[in-house]
């Protein structure tokens, strides 16, 4: 791959129609994600927000960023900046979410508003 | 020496070369060479490492006490403005920016850098930070330590903790962006030939470092700039009063942090890789294995950061998880250390300036890596934490691993950098000096560690004085033994020897050019059909 | 999406004047480029992503305080710039597609409908900015909040509200000034099918400055159900 001997430009033009079709859900998934915060799912409500946020990313990534046609090293880079998004937000919740499995003497946890034990 | 014969210095000298190639201060200040850069960084880090250690020695004069020379508050500004200078002016940038930021482009076969001008950039953002922590040290200083932990440098201190936190912010970006010419470089300036499993050593642990940079520091840029924000509208996410958990900061804070301390590491890992191959002559064994432990060690660095959370609120759950990985960030280490020592075996070895840090490093490092497990032990770090053990542990892995490395590299490719040797029973002596004047100065603080001496304090009981002059004592050697070679190597600039393109006999591609290069380094693209390191028998190299 | 492989001129062996000395190729320099350019989105991710985790725990801890804020988040200018933004994607998606096609009035139309609808955001992040103000939401400047109960917890969340939004508006306006740059260049015929890298970097720069906003707009604005 370091061989750079044949210099063609391999270049992806995507059609009109695709971009509008992505435009077109992406202003959809709106609209849903805007709807559905109107209702009361409890935890779903968070859930199906974030779905619709991923998937509205990912289609802009994938068609208008153009990671669809890009070489898989473009691709494992992507992937491993989410990969390490997500051990920074995981480890972290870890900690705070096992905090309390243990007694340790917190008085700010009685706060009534919440505190750091739930 | 023998080996200074090797080469043509009548044809060199006729030469045109990086360095002569065009004269006066523009011609530096706006160079895209990669090779002139990393002239401009040695000069702005060695300007900076001095700057560093004289506040090191400012208060290892103050230990000489037990009731401290300087007020506390002086103290406290001095260790800590010593820390940010050294971590995050000196080590971080030291040998990527200028080692490898001369030598990558040349080990595989390019003319330059991916991105030329942006790496002159991040040398002027190097400055431009330089130039704000400076102003803060002009001002008076910051206390908050190089950690700058909240709340006590977001509401209590009243030092100058914008400008240093805003210098370090800048800063950061000029690791970023070295760290993104690496990667990029390496993967796509290769020349023909030149695979992965033929790229040298210090390539794959520069190449694990940028992975590091990039994908570290921007958590540090926020973290700190979440911080200032705090300072300035006295409300923020880390505050307590309004519910907010300083231990988030520290979180985030380490999330760069820890990988930083690999950052701090890992190339001069690579540096050693090299000097071991050449001195020995022989192949560096289980070059995948020392490749790949490269590897390990960046991924794994991203996933230990909490030991350095053991005795804060951290849950206890997540803090054995930690401790469990801080082990296994020892494996591809010692695999390292296990490498180079085996390279040795059976190799002929010979004692050249190099080699002298390249030992010295192994040693200190392995004593600097050990101690670390101590303290990724949750139940013994309960104990250590906070201790002068942590900071002898630290010592010994930055300053015994990563600046015996720098010197040893400079050392090692000072006659490719400038073209001229160095006096060698100088640069031997020198090298004895810090040695011993490094062990001098940090084996008494594992002991004073051990016998329950707190960091980060001016004052101190009675009884830890004579292990304390001890240290002070020699900090003094260790001084004279950087300022030696600070000397002679300047010297060399004019007066040395002029050395031929391979002194050393050496494998790999920066010594088939001439010593120093020119301005693209290869007149046409080279070819690689060998692999790294491929030392032949000892008479048939060195004429 | 159209396969369409378009060669480089012929051969490229017509000497390429924007061909760095240091590349061997065009294909070369793209490659870099191109990769130079998503490793730079990434340190993005990170450095957004700092400010992610702090909302992930903080929301975890404060989920009543955090939703009890949704009553002063403004969901309709919220989703519109959501729209508007979505927009000047599309805009900058075609705008990219004009410079291969080597279409110089519909790249520079399309340029400019990309800094209009980027315009337009920021002009109505600024009127919800406004509102804040007006209504002492703003950390530290007079912080006031009903319900009182939640008067600290919810200062995290704005104080995080600001942090985020407003990185992510200084983020537009770098690229507001990147369009311009791009516009004066389309102008100057620099672009065509066979020299477009830098339409397509700084594309990419805006559609993730947009991915940023499509996950801000459910997180802050629509974290407790409204009736």
């Amino acid at each position: 791959m370091s061989a750079h001997t044949h210099a063609h430009l391999h270049v992806h033009i995507p059609k009109v129609r695709t971009l509008v079709l992505v435009w077109l859900a992406l202003i959809c998934l709106t609209g849903m994600t805007t709807a559905v915060s109107y209702l009361e799912l409890g935890w779903m409500n968070i859930v199906i927000a974030l779905l619709i946020a991923v998937s509205k990313a990912s289609m802009v990534a994938w068609i208008f960023m153009g990671v669809r046609h890009t070489t898989s090293l473009t691709k494992l880079f992507v992937v491993a900046g989410l990969v390490w998004l997500g051990i920074m937000i995981l480890i972290t919740a870890s900690d705070y979410n096992t905090r309390n499995w243990t007694y340790q003497p917190m008085p700010w946890a009685n706060n009534p508003a919440g505190g750091l034990s739930k | 020496m023998a080996t200074l014969t090797h080469g043509a210095p009548e044809i060199a000298a006729s030469e045109v070369n990086y360095l002569n190639v065009e004269h006066g201060w523009k011609s530096w200040l706006f160079t895209t060479d990669h090779k002139r850069i990393a002239v401009l960084y040695i000069v702005s880090i060695t300007l900076m490492f001095f700057v560093g250690g004289f506040m090191a020695v400012l208060f290892r004069i103050n230990l000489l006490e037990p009731e401290g020379i300087f007020a506390a508050e002086t103290y406290n500004r001095l260790f800590s403005m010593h820390g940010i200078i050294m971590v995050f002016f000196f080590l971080v940038p030291s040998i990527p920016a200028t080692l490898a930021n001369f030598l990558i482009p040349i080990m595989v076969g390019a003319k330059d850098l991916a991105f030329p001008r942006i790496n002159l950039l991040s040398w002027y953002l190097y400055v431009i930070g330089a130039f704000l922590t400076m102003y803060a040290v002009i001002r008076g200083g910051v206390d908050t330590g190089w950690t700058f932990y909240t709340p006590y440098s977001s509401t209590y201190s009243n030092s100058y903790v914008l400008a240093a936190a805003f210098g370090v912010f800048v800063a950061g970006f000029s690791s970023i962006l070295t760290g993104l010419n690496f990667i990029v470089t390496v993967h796509k300036m290769r020349a023909p030939g030149m695979s992965w499993s033929r790229l040298p050593l210090f390539v794959w642990s520069n190449y694990a470092t940028g992975l590091i940079q990039v994908l570290g520091t921007p958590v540090l840029a926020i973290t700190l700039l979440l911080l200032a924000f705090e300072r300035i509208a006295h409300v923020g996410i880390f505050d307590p009063n309004i519910g907010g958990d300083p231990i988030l900061f520290q979180h985030l804070f380490w999330f760069y942090s820890h990988p930083a301390v690999y950052i701090m590491i890992l190339p001069g890992m690579g540096v050693i890789s090299e000097i071991v191959s050449c001195f020995s002559r022989k192949r560096v064994f289980g070059y995948n294995f020392v490749a790949f432990s490269s590897m390990a060690i960046a991924v794994l660095s991203f996933v230990v950061w909490g030991h350095h959370l053991f005795v804060t609120g951290q849950s206890v759950y997540t803090a054995i998880a930690f401790s469990f990985l801080s082990m296994v960030v020892a494996v591809p280490s010692a695999i390292k250390v296990f490498n180079w020592t085996a390279t040795m075996y059976k190799g002929s070895v010979s004692f050249d300036t190099p080699m002298l840090y390249a030992f010295g490093f192994i040693g200190l490092f392995t004593i600097g890596g050990l101690t670390g497990l101590h303290l990724a032990s949750l139940s013994t770090d309960v104990a250590m934490h906070g201790t002068y053990f942590v900071v002898a542990h630290f010592h010994y892995v930055m300053v015994g691993g990563m600046v015996m490395a720098f010197m040893g590299g400079l050392h090692f490719w000072w006659p490719k950098i400038t073209g001229r040797m160095y006096p060698e029973a100088w640069s031997k002596f020198a090298a004895l000096i810090v040695f011993i004047g490094f062990n001098l100065t940090f084996f008494p603080q594992f002991i004073l560690g051990y016998l329950g001496m707190p960091r980060r304090y001016h004052a101190y009981p009675p009884e830890f004085q004579a292990l304390n002059v001890l240290s002070t004592a020699g900090a003094s050697i260790l001084g004279i033994g950087y300022v030696i070679p600070m000397i002679y190597l300047i010297w060399s600039l004019k007066n040395g020897p002029k050395a031929g393109p391979n002194p050393w006999g050496a494998a790999g591609l920066e010594w088939q050019i001439p010593s120093p290069p020119t301005t693209f380094n290869f007149d046409e693209t080279p070819i690689v059909t060998e692999e790294a390191y491929n030392y032949g028998p000892l008479e048939e190299v060195i004429g | 999406m159209a396969d369409t492989v378009v060669p480089a001129g012929p051969e490229t062996a017509v000497e390429d004047i924007r061909l760095k000395h240091h590349f061997a190729t065009s294909a070369q320099q793209m490659d870099a480029d191109t990769l130079g350019m998503w490793t730079f989105l990434i340190t993005e991710v990170l450095f957004f992503g700092g400010m992610f985790t702090a909302y992930v725990m903080y929301r975890n801890m404060y989920l009543g305080a955090f939703a009890s804020t949704s009553q002063y988040m403004n969901v309709v200018l919220g989703g519109t710039n959501t729209a508007v933004l979505i927009c000047s994607s599309l805009t900058m998606a075609l705008a990219v597609r004009a410079a291969q096609l080597s279409n110089r009035r519909h790249q520079i139309l399309f340029l400019i409908l990309t800094m209009i609808f980027g315009t337009a955001f920021l002009v109505i992040k600024g009127f919800e900015y406004h509102a804040k103000w007006v209504e002492h939401l703003v950390p530290g400047f007079g912080f006031q909040y009903e319900p009182a109960q939640y008067a600290h917890h919810a200062q995290i969340l704005f104080f995080l509200y600001f942090a985020m939004t407003g990185m992510h508006a200084l983020h537009m306006v770098v690229g507001l000034g990147l369009l311009t740059y791009l516009v004066v260049q389309a102008y100057r015929r620099v672009f065509s099918a066979n020299y477009f890298v830098p339409v397509e970097m700084i594309g990419l720069y805006w559609h993730f400055v947009d991915i940023v906003w499509i996950f801000l707009f459910p997180l802050l604005y629509l974290i407790g159900h409204r009736r």
